[in-house]
């Protein structure tokens, strides 16, 4: 569904409210290709083509909402949606005023547009698999446009669309021995894909050599943006949202309370001015381009939502409570120094299926996976054993902390659940004097 | 279900010209309620309704998936799908003639002794409300929930073979949940329905206890704050259904899933330390450990006729007298492997397309009652309720925690203790299994949040298990 469809869509459904009634509608449409991939072949391919309508009915201080999919044919969506207006309107009816309702009551405007016409999947595929001829690789394609509007009784609009691609893959040498990479973006560009595909093949013959098998203990170690990633995301549940803060479930209670700090280096920021995701909350709000999480070690701002807003007192600055678009500042430790910097400990590429440990204690537990390497004297000398590390990020990201890179990473989140995503996290690899292997 | 025979007549009536289509349509309808504090939540309703169009042209297979359920729409999805079988037949990692076919006629409807709409939606704040009032015992509750979910699902398969099956699932989820805290220290307790899923109406609400169950929640969570840690060193473990259910998931569902022994889903779900040479012979467990498959449970969450690809389903056991017996894998994946499988060719929802997963996963129950388990415990702990959850790729290592503890010294229940946790490896860990609660005992449970394949998807997942007892277990608490 295209903007000028959704916007008719929602204002003939407006036209149907009553003086008292204010109306948000909001849409996420996607038209997706996706195309699973094993052994370098083709395991499972096919089309998406989705689109979700979302109602907010407001009267006086009571609201209710709901969401259906849509055809894209107009009169059919609009029956559809008007008879789940008058559910709505019954509904009010019978809910009591609601005291954190939240909205915008101004007007306002936008419309943000990334990438332009999406490569010829078929076609991005067939170069894929020549270009990766001989490896064991598996993974998904997915690409195409993701749309999200806003469309308000009062006179919103916002429009959010964004055409792209997103290859996430890995390469087995055996077992579980394998190297991970990803690559997305607007424009495909094959030299990128042989480049990258160039460097895991190297990385696969690292692999070749015999795993070393370490023992559960404290270990020196490089942890690489895609790595850190996983400790982000896990920072993202919880760490940041007001309502959690608010009930003290946050896993950064201690460094609320100030009985822990993070390493002075460490400053976290959502960064919604990178673009990718829509700038606009579904209430109407406008995010600010950057918030603060975490300043020099020391906790910054929550983020909040409309609701959350209301009912403590503060200012509207995200859509929801978990960054989408956070950003770790970079250190001083050069790429290229980072093997002799690291000295003798581990190099880990990626982190897997983290979970909280102890949240009160901000220790989280999950697994190395993919290319994690043993280095002796800046060398890196074989792979290792997938392990378990339990550890606090207070330590990780604070007493340990021995350096953050120069150089960071742009991640695309290649997850799918709720139709493609569209948060990136851009990051710096970190050194740490020791995390605790436990398994 | 009239609405989607209909749609499905127009489409048979102008089928594309392949080997073999099917066409899978969803209608699913959802409402959720919840009181936070004594203040309403904004209620949401749902409704979805889309398809699959899945077709065999020689050697390829392909899908499109819709919600523009026209004529138009349907052929413009066909068109994608026939593109994509295309591009499978040049470039695919199987031969489509492997494809499933079904021409099974069969039809579901899940139970339902108190509908939804029974009960009208002043009644249902009501009871809401009285449960927040429950859960608020004093100033060291600092957030307090409860909520209702409601889900029905329908869903029609019909096939160029002529199979057509029609399923309804229905759910009706209520839940509570309450926060304590006191200085840096918090802890959550849940109940009421929150970990204790089924198929049903609102006769689940009182099944599980919501409103009843709120004192204890709230207790629990209060008396958490000032227990000691779970001891950390090694000892006797006995977890109750609400944590059996988790460690079933995941270190018995997921390693024997067909699709990950062949490699599909080593890029993000992972693979398994199973290797198809150990069906037969190797030992998972003790003789103890018996685990099926069984669709046919009353009211667990996947009980149903058929899978997502239409085949039949049927109870089969997966592990018996310890012996590993039969991988999670349906009709395709059993093609590719060589290896016998279940039912369970499974999607989310009409936009995703089914792969292998769990439907019920059941450790059939042995002797006893959870006194004789714990009677059995010279020095142990009692776990329930999981709080964290953590596995390796090849579902191996793993380490999970409970939100509540309490130590067992002599055969005796003692003292609470807060933030336990252990871990193990699968491979050993079920050897360490010595006793099972009997059938008195056994509980219907399972999970909604089952998440696995690129596209991921996120599906509901049936446990039954009793309480089991497993010796000599590394067990942890909270800290740095």
């Amino acid at each position: 569904m295209n903007q000028d469809a959704f916007y008719s869509l929602s204002e003939q459904i407006c036209a149907g409210l009553r003086a008292d009634e204010h109306l948000f509608c909001s849409l996420d449409a996607e038209s997706s290709d996706f195309v699973r991939l094993n052994h370098n072949r083709i395991r499972q391919a096919g089309a998406v083509r989705s689109a979700v309508l979302g109602l907010n009915l407001i009267s006086g201080a009571r609201q209710a909402e709901a969401s259906c999919d849509l055809s894209g044919e107009l009169e059919q969506d609009l029956t559809l949606a008007r008879g789940l207006l008058a559910r709505l309107r019954e509904r009010l009816g019978h809910v009591p005023d609601d005291p954190y309702l939240n909205y915008s009551t101004e007007p306002s405007f936008s419309d943000c547009r990334v990438g332009e016409t999406p490569p010829d999947a078929g076609a991005a595929v067939a170069d894929l698999t020549m270009a990766a001829a001989g490896l064991d690789l598996v993974g998904i394609w997915a690409s195409g446009e993701i749309s999200t509007g806003l469309a308000s009784s009062i006179g919103h609009r916002h429009w959010h669309a964004s055409t792209s691609f997103n290859l996430d893959w890995s390469a087995y040498l055996e077992s579980d021995k394998a190297v991970k990479a990803s690559y997305s973006g607007l424009t495909w560009e094959l030299g990128v894909l042989v480049d990258k595909l160039a460097a895991m093949r190297q990385g696969l013959a690292v692999m070749a050599h015999p795993a070393r098998v370490i023992t559960p203990g404290r270990y020196r170690a490089y942890l690489a943006p895609a790595a850190v990633a996983e400790l982000m995301n896990m920072l993202a549940w919880g760490g940041f949202d007001l309502k959690s803060h608010r009930t003290r479930q946050t896993p950064l209670l201690k460094l609320v309370r100030g009985e822990r700090t993070f390493d002075p280096r460490v400053t976290i920021r959502e960064e919604q001015d990178r673009g990718l995701t829509p700038a606009f909350t579904g209430d109407g709000f406008i995010q600010p381009g950057q918030v603060t999480l975490i300043d020099q070690g020391r906790f910054g701002h929550c983020l909040v939502d409309a609701r959350d807003a209301k009912e403590y007192g503060e200012r509207v600055n995200a859509a929801g409570g978990s960054p989408a678009s956070v950003g770790l500042d970079p250190g001083e430790l050069a790429s290229a120094d980072v093997l002799a910097r690291l000295d003798t400990g581990l190099w880990i590429g990626n982190l897997w299926y983290c979970n909280w440990s102890d949240p009160n204690d901000a220790r989280v537990t999950g697994m190395t996976r993919f290319g994690t390497w043993w280095v002796e004297h800046g060398r890196i000398e074989a792979p290792v054993k997938v392990m378990r590390f339990d550890d606090s990020l207070y330590h990780l990201l604070g007493d340990r902390l021995e350096a953050l890179t120069t150089a960071r990473d742009l991640l695309m989140d290649p997850q799918t659940y709720e139709g493609r995503s569209t948060d990136s996290a851009l990051l710096p690899g970190v050194l740490v004097g020791g995390i605790e292997l436990a398994l | 279900m009239d609405r989607l025979h209909q749609i499905a007549e127009r489409f048979a009536a102008a089928a594309p010209a392949c080997d073999y289509w099917t066409l899978r349509l969803v209608d699913e309808e959802s409402e959720h309620l919840a009181v936070r504090q004594g203040v309403v939540e904004p209620s949401a309703l749902g409704a979805s309704l889309g398809a699959m169009v899945t077709l065999v042209v020689g050697s390829g297979v392909g899908y499109g998936a819709t919600s523009d359920l026209s004529p138009a729409g349907l052929r413009a999805a066909a068109d994608q799908a026939l593109g994509w079988a295309a591009r499978h037949a040049w470039l695919g990692v199987f031969d489509a003639a492997q494809y499933p076919r079904s021409a099974l006629r069969a039809d579901y409807r899940g139970p339902v002794a108190e509908p939804w709409e029974t009960m009208s939606l002043p009644d249902k704040l009501l009871l809401l409300q009285e449960a927040n009032q429950a859960l608020a015992l004093d100033d060291r509750i600092v957030d307090w929930s409860a909520w209702l979910a409601y889900r029905r699902v329908q869903q029609l398969l019909v096939t160029s073979d002529g199979g057509h099956i029609a399923q309804v699932w229905t759910y009706v989820s209520p839940g509570l949940a309450a926060v304590a805290n006191v200085g840096s220290q918090t802890q959550r307790r849940h109940g009421g329905g929150a970990d204790w899923s089924q198929q049903g109406g609102l006769e689940r609400v009182s099944a599980a206890g919501l409103l009843a169950d709120a004192p204890r929640v709230a207790e629990e969570a209060i008396a958490l704050l000032t227990a000691p840690e779970c001891p950390r060193d090694t000892r006797d473990l006995v977890l109750t259904p609400g944590q059996m259910v988790l460690q079933i998931h995941e270190s018995i569902g997921h390693p024997l899933e067909l699709d990950r022994i062949l490699g599909d889903e080593r890029n993000y779900a992972g693979t398994s330390f199973v290797t198809p040479e150990m069906f037969g012979t190797y030992r998972y467990g003790s003789d103890l450990l018996n685990v099926t498959f069984d669709p046919t449970v009353p009211g667990e969450l996947v009980s149903g006729a058929a899978d997502d690809d239409g085949t039949p389903s049927r109870r089969e056991y997966l592990i018996r007298d310890g012996i590993l017996e039969r991988p999670l894998g349906g009709v395709l994946s059993q093609s590719r492997s060589g290896l016998p499988g279940t039912a369970n060719a499974r999607a989310c929802a009409w936009d995703r397309p089914p792969i292998d997963r769990m439907a019920n996963i059941n450790l059939e129950p042995g002797e006893g009652t959870l006194d004789a388990l714990i009677a059995g415990v010279e020095l142990g702990i009692l776990m329930d309720t999981n709080r964290s959850w953590s596995i390796d790729d090849s579902r191996n290592k793993f380490q999970f925690g409970c939100e509540l503890g309490r130590l067992i010294v002599d055969g005796e229940l003692k003292g609470l203790v807060r933030n336990p946790g252990y871990r193990g490896i699968s491979a050993e860990f079920w050897r360490r299994l010595d006793g099972v609660g009997g059938p008195a005992t056994c509980e219907v449970r399972g999970v909604q949040n089952c998440g696995k394949g690129e596209p991921n998807q996120s599906v509901y997942v049936g446990h039954a298990t009793p309480p089991a007892r497993f010796r000599s277990v590394a067990v942890f608490g909270g800290g740095e």
